[in-house]
Parts: structure tokens; C-alpha cells; sequence
């Protein structure tokens, strides 16, 4: 540093605090330093600040030029600083963000998504479909009465269909409660329930006594479908079930019906579905049951079947799911293994 | 139902070349499900062979085998085989003689069970090919020695094909007979609807016999004091008497073949007899050792306190609705289900009576079910026989006895028969088009009918319909509707869609069900659907919060006893579950379940003494009273956590799950439901005592109200972690964190709109503040005291810290919540929210006593 003393402006003076200045600026390597640079070369006891403070003294013919001289140094000083500040600032940020990457493909993982079950997620998906066109999703109790599971649908109490249905009983069986075997009986309940017309759709959980394997569970679930409307025919009941199957197996599904039997319809029909998309090539598969509501049906719910008419129809979930999915076993379906419900995340 | 294909081509034309495949087609077509087909899994070479000569050959064994020469083929000719005429085989029977013709599996042929036979190298020959026994071809289970054909009464020329000659070469196709259709268990039956299918001609074996007239003389009377819903026991009884028959006659190979293709064993000539005139006609019959009934025969109900020993030789005590059979010494057998011990046909029977009745079905049913006899003649009479096929039968039993038995028929017999025709059925004439929704022509709905065997007569505006004897489900013009759309063909009736009326969508309930179910599942639960069956000790122990007995609903026929209960909870299900993937090394978890509990309430009694009929509209008394029998089922979420909730990872320490995760997963639920929710410290037996929450809803939606708690919240469940006993009973982990709350009721209670108010975009000011109070009293509380005292210029309020230790007297704690300020109409003032904040700590002290800590 020099002594103040000793200094005065001239040409050199000038020169060589520029020249000191530049240098030091040259010489930064980061903020710090570069702080300091700026402190000892452009602040206030900086040379060339000082050879300013001395323009006051000097005698006014020489202010001029000397004001011009020291002016322009330090101009010069000034923008090599903010450039270096520029750069510094620059460097140092490139720096930090260096500094700062990570590896993406060893992050933590903190959230899951779960994962519905892929049996309610049909449930939904069937009722989405039928809600589009208008029917409405209907819902019953599982423990029901008798009157609603079997006499109200037609099963003679000494019918062999009855028997033949595995029914779980509450005890004591004096009670007539049961568990639904079913999701027929909210035809009943919706029939009863509702204004005319009615067309809805019913999911739900039934039960049988069955013992558990890879074909049968008794604790199921199905959906059911019933419209109960003036002039509706099998005609209607093929119509539907063909949207419907278009909707769930793709535009080259379609319906094929055969003569059955079940109390609650007549005439009544098992239908196969043509599965277009099945593994190991385009198949028929049987699906569930079908028909024209059974006249003394709604005569229980107190409707003229001479003025109404009617179709109903109803799957198992875990059957559909089974052939729709290419599932094996429906053990999966229902042990609560969370890998299976996994598989299918939130949608099915 | 199964129809050896053989049997079903007597009575209607079946093309050459006509497969399994092609008759379930035409089957299936007309309503009789495919079940499968069956055949007697053996392929050729198996020719008749006659043994030339034996030596036998004691072996160090211990056994002694025949070593034998038999005679395979014609002399000179090659055998079915392309081998030599005469084979040395290994026998290890010695039950034959020489000269006996028998049935020998050449190499090449495959028995039963995929068993090859070849020329093989044992005891020191060369065995080339098998003798065999009659169960090795899978007539029988006779395996005492080798099948002589003498023994059938055949004597056929060597190298027959024995297959075809013991009728081993049929098959059988087996459908599906729904309960309506009692008549199609029969080849009858089958071949009718066969022909239905096919319009090939039917030739009904009910009409092929001549049925002699008159047989009498054998006294038979229906005595039926309590028919059951009025229906009399029994409508038809023939009985025929058939002399001089040798019980001990072997059934022939045809006979044996057929009946085992049908799923029946053969027992006698006798009784196989019986059984193939049952398949055929459909009419079940029973055969009854003459010599030893005492009279006539008496048909009426069972006396209390009276027994039947039936032929299975088990004694049954008799209920007063089952129908029996009597004769001069008492009860000789149940009706239509099963006949008694002390008449039965035996080797010695010389004089058969035989029996073609016509039972109600009602009774059959409630009798076989009873005694839990279900029989093939049951199943035949539950399901309705045709009454006008006795005669025919007895007729065509009579004709077999004859022919196969050495037998002579006898005048003696009865032919009693009250049955009634079928009502017939007024069919409008644009019904059935306008059910099945085909414009059907006159024509084909005429001769669907006729075919199908209903007799028609003109009617004003349609037809008279009598249906025929065999069909008893004809009883509304809707069945003759299926008839005439089945007939034609169910490929006739076309698409068309329905416009159903506008609808109103998902019900609020369905929407917020479905919604709490993608709630949880976004946030990281998986949905699982377990069994609803518990034991009553878990009902209690998680059903209730201190462990009295919950009422619950008992199973009266549970599949496994040790769960007969319903749930009245969720947990146990859960609890199963987790510890199944457990087993399965999934070690942390998050479950959850959205189901129906079945809770009564209790002390009250549910179900009906009576069940209304169907086809008619109950009162809306009864109706009430029907929909009141059953108790609520509401629906119930449940949550289980265990493991981690965020796994050890690279810069991430992991975090086990404690009751934080069920409650803040709780907390989700109820703000995507917009649930206003309490949550207070509680109690549960099965939860850890200090890490217990109950949850409440603020009735109304309305924040307010939960200020002092008490009657304006709703309990709706528990949040906690299982009791560590209870834990280590469930071979679970220390930490398991379970949540159950009533669904129905969240959904119930949640907001029914959300009314906004406007944004205020005026500067917030936010204040921390520091308050000691007793380590007793609840976060929750002290910061509802701030909020309630800080009033409207409170826009948000949070627990920051709590802290305890040095600076703070025991039993005591500091917590700090973080306050944020704002007036909707201006910018606050420090002062202002100075202000506000001390109004919320004076109302911390006065609640609590709750001091500034500075």
C-alpha cells in the first residue's frame, strides 16, 4: 500500500493503481476473495479513492484533467469488478448445483400408493356402465329374510331348487334369516321400494356352503340386474347384456343364450360371452343367468305382470373377474394377500 | 344326468359320424347343460380268447402262476395284433379252466388308469399280452380271478373284438337336468329333447310295449290321512307279479356297461334290472321278494313312534309326514326313497312283485331330506315323474325278468291309478311374441307345442294348451312362452336396447363409500375382503370396548364351528389377514377393509315365526315386519398398519408404524369425506392403555360445536395399537396399529355442502406462543381454548412443539403452536394480533391454568 504521503495524481499514480487493481482482480478465485479485492481497490481507503479525495486540494486549472484521469480509472476498475462479480457469482452457483446433485435412482421412497380390490373395482366398473345408461345402483342386506332370498322369487319352500342353493341359516333356523345366496332378492326390494319403471343394477356379496378351492368361495360376490318396465323383452335382455359385454370384453363381444332354469325367470337362459381377447384365443365362456322376470316375482312385489314385464340378469364377480384377468385360482381372491391386490392398483 | 350314447340311438336316429361334441351342441340347444362325457377309458387291441392249456408254476415267491397257452385268433389267421394266433401269457388267477373262453388285452391295448400292455419278460417267460379280470376292464369290482365269458352266458368265436362284445366301445355324454325338468332323468326324456334339438324322429320306449290289461287281483290301497298341502301321497300304483325268476343269474355284459356309464353300480340281476327300466322311462321302480309280504299292499303316513329298518340295513325312526309302505306285518318301506330289509330281493327271491308308483314330490322331498336319503328314485320323484309311464314300466320290468331272469309274468298285479290331468293353459294370441320379442308365425308356435307333447285346442283370441303328463312345470303361459322361444331356437331372438328413464346416478352414500375406498387406497392401504365369520370371543374382544359380550348373529350350519358367529367387527378379519401375508414374509403392511358388521341390537330378537308365500304382495304390515326381522348391518371401515410405513433406505432411517399412521390415515378419511372430527384419549380393551384414541364427529359439521365436548359428538370408533399381549397371542409384532370406525355413520354426518367464504387477501401476521400446563391435559384441548379465546382474527392455529424437561417442573409440559392472523378487511396490526393472541392464552388459563412460558 502506498503512503498516503507520498501520494499524488499523475499519469503513473494512476496507472500503476489500475494496474494493482487489475492485477488483484485477476487473481480472484471466489466470493471471499473477491470481496476483499473490492475493498482494498475500489473502497473507501482504496489508492485510487484516496487519489479522488485528492482532486479537492488540487488547484482548479488541474481539476479538470486530473478529474478526467482518476474518473475513468476508476470506471475501469469498476466494471472489471462487476464482471468478475458476474462470473464468480456464476462459477460459484454452477458450483453448488454440482455440489447438490444426487443420485435419482437411489432416492427414498416415503410414499405408497395402495391398492383397491380388484373385486370392488368391478363392482364399480359394472355399475359405471349401467349408471350411463340411465339404470341406478341398488343395495340390500346380506343377513335377509327368507321371504326375500327364495318365496318372494318364486322357490317353492319344497322346491328342489331350494335345496339345491346351499343356503347358510341363522340360528335358530325357526328364524327364517339367512345369508343371501343371491343378490336376487333386491329385485324384490327394488321392485318394492321404487316407482315404476325400474331399472337397476344391484352388486353385492352373497353366500353359499361351499368349502373354499380353486373354483368356488362361499362367501361371493355378484351383480344383478333387473328392468322392469311396459313391452320390455328378451329381445331388450339380449340388447343389454350385448352393451354390456361390448363394454367389458371389447367392441367383438357378444351374447349367446341357452334355454335354463331358475324360478325367478321364465323363460329363462344361461348366457356365454364371446371373449375376443381370452387367452389362448377367442372363446365362449359361460357367465351367468338370465330371463323374463318370473310373473309370480312380481306379483310378490304387487305388480300386474299383465300390464309389466321384465328381465333380469346376474353374474358372479369372481367368475368374471377369473376369465377377464386369466386368474387361475380363486384362492387369490380371496385370502387378502396384498400382492394380488397390487397387481391391479386402482384399476381393474 | 348320463346317456350312454348307445342307449339314447335306440329311441331316436342318431347320423353316422354323430360325436359327443355334436349331441352336447344339440343338447345344450334345448337346455341340458354340458357336464362332461365318460367312457371306459380302454383301447383296443382286446380280443375273446380260449385257453388251450396251463401249466402252473410255483415261484420262490410263494405264489403260483399259471403259465398259459391261449388261442387269440381264428387257427391260421393273425391275431388283432398282426401277431401269432396262439400267445403264451402269465396268469396269476386260477379261476379258469381249460377249453374257457376269456378276454385277453393284446400288446398294444391300454386298460383303464393308462395301463399299456406289452410283451413283457416275467417269471421266466415271455407274458404276450393279459388275461383279464372284470374290474381291469372297469365293469366291476370283481378281482377275485379272471373274467369267464360262460359266466355272462357268452360263448363267442376266438378273436372276437371283446370290447364291443361286453359293449366296453360305448360312451356317454353327461348333462345338467335343472329341477324343473324330473322327466329328462331318463333316456326318454334326453332323447325326446334330442330330438327337439335335431328334428330327428323320436321313438317313445313308453309306447313300445304293449300294456296288458287287465292285471289285478293284487290288493293295493291308498290310505293318505294327512296329505301334505293337500296333495295325497301317492296318485298312481302298479304293481306286477313275475314267477320263477333265478336271482342269482349274472347281468349281462350290455347291461353292466350301460348301467355303468350311467354312474350305477351293478349289484343283481335283479335289482340292475330295476335300475335300467328307472333310467330308461324315468319311473322309479321297486322290486319286493313276494314270498315274503304278508297281503296286500296299504300306502299311508307314518304313526308316530314307528320304525323301518330300510335295506341299508339302518333302522329309522319315522316322522308322521313320511309316506310309507305297508303290508300285512307293518311298514316295508319308505316311499319313493328308499325300501325295507325284510323283503328285499336276494339270491333266493324266486317270486318278484314289482312296483311303478307316482309319489307327490312335496313329500318325497321332505322325506328324503329328513332322513338325509337323497336316492336316485328321490331325485326322480322330487323333480316329478311322468304318472302315465307306470304301466310301461312295470311292463318293460316284466319283459327283462323274462328275458334274463328265466321269469314268466303272472296276471296278478293292480293298476291303480288317481292321478289328475294338467290344468291346461290359456295362451293369448300375441303373448309369447310379445314376451321373447320374435314375431313368431301361427305355425311355429303350433307345432313347438305339439312337438313338445301338448295337445292344443282352438280358444277365442288364442289356444288352449294341455300340457303333457310329463311335464308338471307347465303351468303359466310364460313356461309355454320358454317352450316355443327354446324350440325354435333362443338364436332367433334379437338385439335391442332399452331406454331406460333419466337417472339420478349413485346414491350420496354409494359416491362417499366409493370415495373413502380411493381415499385410502391413494394414501397407501390395500383393500382386502376377508371372511365375515368369527368366533364370539372375537365379536368381544374387539367388537366392544371393554369386553362384554357383544351381541352378535350365530350361523346354524357354519362351515367351520369354531367361527359360527357373524362379525360385529372388522378387526378379527383384518387380523387374519395380516397374519396370512406374514406367513408369507410380507412384514410391513397397510390394510384396509370397507365391509358390512352385522350388529343386533341387544336384547332384541330378530327373524319371523312365519314366512308369508311368494306370488302375492304381503301387507304392508307383514312387510314392516319382514324388513324389521333382520338385524343392522352397517358398514364399517377398518385399517391395520404394521411394519414400516417408510423402509430403511439410502439417507432415510425407517419409520415404523405406530398408532400415528392409523390415526392420520383416520384423519384423511374424514377430511375427503369432510368429516369435522374429535379425537379424544380413550379406552379399548384390545388396544394399548396409553395408546388409545377415541373419534368422534361433530354433529351438525359445525366446528363449534365440539366446544365442551359431551352431546353434540357422535362416537364412530377406535384408533390404537393392538395390545402387546394380544399381539404376541397373534404371533404379530409388538406394534400393530388398528382403526375400526362406522363407515354408515361418518358418511351420515359429513357435510352435506361446503359453504365458502371469500378469500381475504390482506397480509397475514403470525405469532408463536408458549404455554406451560399439567402434562395431563390434551394438546387438543388446550389448543381449542387458544382458538375459541383468539376468536375470528385466528386464521390458523398449530401444535409445534412439546416439550418437557429441564426449564419445566415435572408433570408439566410446554407446547408451542404456531398462530396465524387475519382480518378480511384490512391489514393487522402487530398490536392487533398481540391482542388476539393474549385473548387465546387468557382462555388457556382460565381452562386450564395454562401459563405463558416467556
Amino acid at each position: 500500500m502506498s503512503d498516503s504521503n507520498s501520494l499524488a495524481i499523475s499519469d503513473e499514480s494512476v496507472a500503476a493503481a489500475v494496474a494493482a487493481a487489475l492485477a488483484a482482480v485477476d487473481a480472484v478465485t471466489d466470493t471471499a476473495s473477491f470481496k476483499a479485492v473490492r475493498t482494498e481497490h475500489a473502497g473507501e481507503a482504496s489508492t485510487l479513492a484516496r487519489l479522488n479525495g485528492l482532486l479537492r486540494s488540487l488547484p482548479s486549472d488541474q481539476k479538470a484533467s486530473a478529474g478526467k484521469l482518476v474518473g475513468q480509472a476508476r470506471a475501469r476498475v469498476n466494471q472489471t469488478l462487476a464482471a468478475k462479480e458476474t462470473e464468480i457469482v456464476a462459477r460459484e452457483s454452477a458450483a453448488q448445483l454440482a455440489a447438490e446433485a444426487v443420485d435419482v435412482t437411489a432416492l427414498p421412497v416415503r410414499k405408497h400408493l395402495g391398492a383397491r380390490h380388484p373385486l370392488s373395482l368391478l363392482q364399480e366398473k359394472v355399475s359405471d356402465i349401467f349408471v350411463s345408461m340411465g339404470w341406478e345402483v341398488a343395495e340390500g342386506p346380506e343377513l335377509e329374510n327368507e321371504w326375500f332370498n327364495f318365496d318372494a322369487l318364486n322357490f317353492d319352500p319344497d322346491h328342489p331348487a331350494r335345496a339345491m342353493q346351499d343356503t347358510f341359516f341363522v340360528d335358530p333356523v325357526e328364524s327364517h334369516l339367512l345369508l343371501r345366496t343371491h343378490t336376487s332378492p333386491v329385485q324384490v326390494r327394488s321392485l318394492l321400494e321404487r316407482e315404476l319403471p325400474v331399472y337397476v343394477i344391484a352388486p353385492g356379496r352373497t353366500y353359499r356352503t361351499d368349502e373354499l378351492d380353486a373354483t368356488h368361495t362361499p362367501v361371493f360376490s355378484q351383480i344383478e340386474g333387473i328392468a322392469v318396465d311396459r313391452g320390455l323383452t328378451m329381445a331388450h335382455l339380449r340388447g343389454t347384456l350385448e352393451l354390456f359385454a361390448r363394454q367389458m370384453f371389447g367392441d367383438e363381444a357378444k351374447i349367446r343364450l341357452r334355454p335354463n332354469y331358475f324360478p325367478f325367470t321364465e323363460p329363462s337362459a344361461e348366457m356365454d360371452v364371446w371373449q375376443p381377447q381370452a387367452k389362448g384365443g377367442a372363446r365362449w365362456v359361460e357367465w351367468g343367468g338370465c330371463g323374463m322376470v318370473n310373473p309370480n316375482v312380481l306379483l310378490s312385489a304387487g305388480i300386474d305382470p299383465d300390464v309389466y314385464s321384465g328381465f333380469a340378469f346376474g353374474m358372479g364377480i369372481e367368475r368374471t373377474l377369473q376369465f377377464r384377468n386369466n386368474l387361475n385360482d380363486m384362492r387369490d381372491m380371496v385370502e387378502g394377500d396384498v400382492r394380488f391386490s397390487q397387481q391391479f392398483g386402482m384399476v381393474v | 344326468m348320463r346317456i350312454p350314447i348307445s342307449w339314447l340311438a335306440e329311441f331316436v336316429e342318431l347320423p353316422v359320424g354323430t360325436t359327443i361334441a355334436d349331441i352336447h351342441a344339440a343338447l345344450v340347444s334345448v337346455g341340458l347343460e354340458e357336464e362332461g362325457s365318460h367312457d371306459f377309458d380302454i383301447e383296443g387291441p382286446v380280443v375273446v380268447g380260449e385257453v388251450l392249456d396251463f401249466a402252473d408254476e410255483p415261484q420262490s415267491n410263494g405264489k403260483t402262476i399259471r403259465w398259459c397257452s391261449v388261442r387269440v385268433a381264428p387257427v391260421g389267421q393273425s391275431a388283432a395284433d398282426g401277431g401269432a394266433d396262439v400267445r403264451g401269457i402269465v396268469c396269476g388267477a386260477h379261476n379258469f379252466f381249460v377249453g374257457d373262453k376269456v378276454v385277453v388285452t393284446l400288446p398294444g391295448a391300454v386298460l383303464p388308469g393308462n395301463f399299456a400292455i406289452a410283451a413283457r419278460k416275467t417269471y421266466g417267460h415271455v407274458s404276450d399280452g393279459m388275461i383279464a379280470s372284470a374290474r381291469e376292464l372297469g365293469l366291476g369290482e370283481d378281482h377275485e380271478g379272471i373274467l369267464r365269458l360262460s359266466m355272462l352266458g357268452l360263448d363267442p368265436t376266438v378273436g372276437t373284438d371283446a370290447l364291443s362284445l361286453l359293449g366296453l366301445d360305448d360312451a356317454a355324454v353327461e348333462v345338467n337336468v335343472t329341477p324343473d325338468r324330473g322327466y329328462a332323468f331318463s333316456i326318454r326324456g334326453i332323447a325326446r329333447e334330442y330330438a327337439h334339438a335335431t328334428g330327428a324322429t323320436f321313438r317313445d320306449p313308453a309306447t313300445a310295449l304293449p300294456v296288458p290289461e287287465p292285471v289285478s287281483g293284487f290288493s293295493v290301497e291308498i290310505d293318505d290321512q294327512a296329505p301334505i298341502r293337500g296333495r295325497v301321497g301317492a296318485t298312481v300304483f302298479v304293481t306286477r307279479v313275475v314267477r320263477g325268476v333265478d336271482a342269482t343269474l349274472p347281468s349281462p355284459a350290455w347291461l353292466v356297461a350301460r348301467l355303468k356309464l350311467a354312474g350305477i353300480r351293478s349289484i343283481s340281476l335283479i335289482v340292475d334290472i330295476t335300475n335300467y327300466v328307472m333310467l330308461e322311462l324315468g319311473q322309479p321302480i321297486h322290486g319286493y321278494d313276494l314270498d315274503k309280504l304278508s297281503g296286500g299292499i296299504v300306502v299311508r303316513r307314518a304313526n308316530p313312534g314307528e320304525t323301518l329298518k330300510t335295506l341299508d340295513g339302518q333302522t329309522r325312526a319315522l316322522d308322521s309326514e313320511d309316506l310309507v309302505i305297508t303290508d300285512g306285518s307293518g311298514i316295508i318301506g319308505l316311499a319313493g326313497v328308499m325300501g325295507g330289509f325284510s323283503t328285499e330281493i336276494s339270491d333266493e327271491t324266486v317270486n318278484v312283485l314289482v312296483e311303478a308308483a307316482n309319489f307327490d314330490p312335496v313329500s318325497i322331498a321332505r322325506t328324503a331330506r329328513r332322513h338325509k336319503l337323497p336316492s336316485e328314485a328321490s331325485k326322480r320323484f322330487e323333480r316329478g315323474v311322468d304318472p302315465e309311464v307306470a304301466g310301461a314300466a312295470a311292463a318293460r320290468v316284466v319283459q327283462l325278468l323274462e328275458e334274463l331272469a328265466g321269469g314268466r309274468a303272472d296276471v296278478l298285479g293292480s293298476g291303480l291309478n288317481q292321478h289328475s290331468q294338467l290344468e291346461p293353459i290359456f295362451l293369448p294370441d300375441a303373448y309369447i311374441s310379445g314376451l321373447v320379442g320374435v314375431q313368431y308365425t301361427d305355425d311355429e308356435i303350433t307345432s313347438s307345442l305339439i312337438e313338445i307333447g301338448a295337445t292344443l285346442e282352438y280358444a277365442r283370441d288364442g289356444l288352449l294348451v294341455s300340457p303333457p303328463s310329463w311335464r308338471p312345470d307347465l303351468t303359466h303361459k310364460s313356461t309355454l312362452a320358454e317352450e316355443v322361444a327354446r324350440i325354435v331356437g333362443y338364436s332367433r331372438i334379437p338385439s335391442e336396447i332399452p331406454v331406460a328413464p333419466p337417472g339420478r346416478g349413485f346414491t350420496r352414500e354409494q359416491k362417499l363409500r366409493r370415495l373413502a375406498a380411493e381415499t385410502l387406497a391413494a394414501s397407501g392401504s390395500t383393500e382386502v375382503l376377508a371372511y365375515p365369520f368369527v368366533s364370539q370371543a372375537s365379536n368381544s374382544l374387539f367388537g366392544s370396548a371393554d369386553k362384554r359380550e357383544v351381541a352378535a348373529v350365530k350361523l346354524a350350519n357354519p362351515l367351520d364351528a369354531e367361527v359360527p358367529y357373524l362379525r360385529a367387527t372388522l378387526l378379527p378379519g383384518l387380523i387374519d389377514v395380516a397374519r396370512r401375508n406374514l406367513s408369507r414374509g410380507l412384514t410391513d403392511l397397510a390394510l384396509f377393509e370397507i365391509g358390512a358388521v352385522f350388529q343386533p341390537v341387544p336384547g332384541a330378537t330378530y327373524g319371523v315365526t312365519e314366512v308369508p308365500p311368494g306370488a302375492a304382495l304381503p301387507s304392508g304390515e307383514t312387510l314392516a315386519v319382514l324388513n324389521a326381522s333382520i338385524p343392522p348391518q352397517p358398514w364399517h371401515v377398518g385399517l391395520l398398519f404394521l411394519g414400516n410405513s417408510v423402509d430403511k433406505q439410502p439417507h432415510q432411517a425407517a419409520i415404523p408404524v405406530g398408532i400415528a399412521d392409523a390415526l392420520d390415515t383416520v384423519r384423511l378419511l374424514a377430511a375427503a369425506l369432510n368429516v369435522p372430527l374429535s379425537i379424544r384419549q380413550g379406552s379399548h380393551v384390545a388396544l394399548h392403555p396409553g395408546r388409545t384414541a377415541e373419534i368422534f364427529v361433530i354433529a351438525g359439521g359445525d366446528a363449534g360445536a365440539s366446544v365442551g365436548g359431551g352431546s353434540a359428538e357422535v362416537h364412530v370408533g377406535f384408533v390404537g395399537e393392538l395390545l402387546p399381549s394380544l399381539a404376541d397371542e397373534f404371533d404379530l409384532p409388538r406394534v400393530v396399529a388398528l382403526a375400526e370406525l362406522d363407515l354408515s355413520a361418518l358418511i351420515e354426518l359429513a357435510a352435506r355442502g361446503v359453504q365458502a367464504t371469500p378469500l381475504a387477501g390482506y397480509p397475514a401476521a403470525t405469532q408463536d406462543v408458549s404455554l406451560v400446563v399439567a402434562s395431563s391435559i390434551a394438546a387438543a384441548d388446550v389448543l381449542d381454548a387458544v382458538r375459541v379465546g383468539a376468536g375470528d382474527l385466528l386464521e390458523a392455529i398449530r401444535l409445534v412443539d412439546d416439550y418437557r424437561g429441564a426449564g419445566i417442573d415435572d408433570n408439566q409440559k410446554s407446547l408451542t403452536f404456531a398462530l396465524r392472523f387475519r382480518a378480511p378487511d384490512r391489514t393487522l396490526t402487530a398490536a392487533e394480533a398481540s391482542e388476539a393472541r393474549h385473548a387465546g392464552t387468557a382462555e388457556a388459563q382460565r381452562r386450564f391454568g395454562a401459563v405463558v412460558r416467556e
